[in-house]
């Protein structure tokens, strides 16, 4: 085989395998999505993902409660509830820390910051028992604003957000805020006008990263979320499988569809932003 | 401007005379944008952190209060089968997982780094389980795949093979599992080909011309240079393993006869169902330092293998 036919071979090779893989990624979402509109007895019985007799039923029984006041709607704008203020309140207090962090020299900011690292490290399993009790305390549980989810959020309290901030800070020149105190702006200004506006993308992926992971999460709801008609779409999701399973499939993977909705059409409109905030925290820097 | 804030420099344009507070404010302005953070910090995670120490030595009860004072906890933590089994589960869980992971994630990275057409949209297609994959609707997926008459047994069957109960037999349900979390490889490989697209062309030439064949490139050149990230994604990844709870939780309970309960649904099943705060924070103390071990002989390995360019 001449060194011509060897690199064909390995291009095509490589495009198989990128392939596969990638059926293996997708598909079974691809799957998902057509089972919602098949019928129970033909969910199961072939592993193509186009129904052969398409029907509605799976979304019609969707939309129906589970005799509580809780239906996939109105468990979908519960999640909202929080993940909208928590969402806001990440990026503007992680910003904040941030700038702090990333522009200012004071005392202890090495041991701080170095602090503020090691919780990456510190499993939220190890919070949670303690975490519990202490908003227990505060009376926080089941609270109709959802504070144990949202409050730590106004404290800039995950890590990941800040560092990344940092590391897209250092790329922001320092002459520039120089310049604005020269020009008269106090460091508040200086935050406001200059870094924000420039951090923006940043702030975009800390967003839209906080925004997945708070759709997604289920812990938090599932130990803060008491009452039926407050419970969000993650919980929703969970009590629909434990009532159908076994024979109304089309049903629950049309609300755990449904539940996915959102985050799938965010990451669509934004997948380059996704991009690069992961890469900008461990890449750069 | 040495350790002062160094808003300071245009010093002309304030207001001359200034209070020793307003100075030491000037100076330390910096400090005053971290205190939201500091409050966090302790409110948060500190506080938590240091009374679930406290309890663990307890058998607090949320509805009962603290009753007895002592290490039973522990004692029972390493005699009790269940929760034995439960640490060991997971230990192997974060070591089936975490490599499987980062060469599923390297492997990809290192062919799309090849000048591969349509780039973004494979990258998009391996990405998305990452963003969803966490979430209660793909583990809901997860057991209609994989449940006896599931999509992966009516695929199986075209080919002749009687799919086993991959669910219901302890020997498969930890592997559908480990599964869930090695299909999510997509974050880490975003970060390995960012990497690899960093690592300079004329090495690779060099190399070549020194008559180093690919593969020889690859582990002389390439893995050398893209340690860094490594690291970074085996702690990250080891981390988030120790922590795992929604697979296990929705898709088999923890079952069958717990070959899938890993530690933080122990934690929960003692801290929430029974309401054995002490115990739950016991078990997740002796998680913590497990993690905390890995981690810190990580971070002592770094000089052996991590190569730092600056």
């Amino acid at each position: 085989m001449g060194m011509k036919e060897q690199k064909t071979v390995g291009t095509v090779l490589k495009y198989v395998v990128l392939i596969a893989v990638g059926i293996v990624m997708v598909y079974p979402l691809l799957w998902m999505i057509g089972a919602t509109f098949k019928t129970n007895n033909e969910m199961f019985a072939g592993a193509g993902f186009i129904p052969a007799n398409p029907t509605l039923d799976g979304w019609k029984d969707a939309m129906k409660n589970y005799g509580g006041d809780l239906n996939i709607w109105t468990s979908m704008i519960n999640t909202y509830k929080y993940v909208i203020p928590k969402v806001i309140f990440t990026v503007l207090s992680a910003t904040i820390t941030a700038y702090g962090f990333g522009r200012f020299n004071f005392k202890g900011k090495g041991i701080l910051f170095a602090l503020m690292l090691s919780m990456l490290f510190l499993p939220q399993v190890v919070l949670n028992v303690p975490q519990y009790i202490m908003y227990n305390k505060f009376g926080w549980i089941d609270s109709p604003w959802y504070a144990p989810i949202v409050m730590p959020a106004l404290f800039a309290t995950e890590s990941y957000f800040v560092f990344m901030l940092v590391q897209f800070m250092r790329n922001i020149p320092r002459d520039l805020d120089e310049a604005a105190a020269i020009d008269g702006c106090n460091s508040w200004q200086t935050l406001t006008k200059i870094i924000m506006p420039m951090l923006k993308p940043a702030m975009v992926s800390a967003a839209l990263f906080q925004f997945m992971w708070s759709s997604n999460d289920f812990m938090g709801p599932l130990l803060y979320v008491t009452t039926q008609s407050r419970k969000p779409a993650a919980l929703f999701v969970k009590l629909s499988m434990d009532a159908d399973t076994g024979f109304a499939w089309n049903r629950v993977l049309a609300v755990s569809l449904i539940s996915i909705a959102p985050s799938l059409i965010v990451f669509f409109c934004a997948q380059n932003q996704f991009i690069d905030g992961v890469t900008a925290g461990a890449v750069k820097g | 401007m040495g350790n002062q804030g160094y808003q300071t420099a245009p010093a002309g344009a304030l207001p001359r005379r200034k209070g020793k507070f307003a100075k030491f404010v000037e100076q330390n302005i910096g400090f005053i944008y971290i205190i939201p953070w500091i409050i966090g910090f302790l409110v948060f995670k500190v506080y938590p952190f240091g009374s679930s120490l406290v309890y663990s030595f307890t058998d607090f009860n949320l509805f009962k209060g603290i009753k007895e004072v002592g290490v039973m906890n522990y004692v029972d933590i390493f005699t009790d089968k269940k929760i034995t089994t439960a640490l060991i589960t997971t230990v192997k869980y974060a070591f089936m997982t975490v490599p499987l992971k980062l060469i599923a994630a390297l492997f990809i990275a290192y062919i799309l780094n090849f000048k591969i057409k349509c780039l973004n949209l494979f990258r998009t297609a391996y990405y998305i389980p990452s963003i969803l994959g966490g979430s209660v609707a793909i583990a809901v997926l997860w057991k209609a795949l994989f449940r006896d008459e599931g999509l992966i047994n009516t695929m199986l069957g075209y080919i002749g093979i009687q799919g086993p109960s991959w669910l219901s037999d302890t020997s498969y349900a930890i592997w559908i599992i480990c599964l869930l979390r090695i299909w999510q490889f997509g974050s880490a490989m975003v970060l390995f080909l960012a990497a690899l697209k960093g690592v300079p062309v004329d090495l690779y030439e060099a190399a070549t011309i020194d008559g180093a064949g690919k593969w020889r490139q690859f582990f002389t050149i390439t893995i050398p240079l893209i340690t860094p990230v490594i690291f970074y994604n085996l702690i990250t990844q080891i981390v988030q393993a120790f922590q795992e709870f929604n697979g296990p939780y929705i898709i088999t309970q923890g079952g069958p006869r717990n070959s899938t309960t890993l530690v933080a649904m122990l934690v929960y099943n003692y801290g929430f169902k029974l309401n054995e705060m002490g115990m739950a924070s016991a078990i997740a103390w002796v998680m913590f330092i497990a993690v905390g071990i890995l981690s810190v002989l990580a971070f002592i390995s770094q000089k052996y293998w991590v190569y730092y360019s600056d």
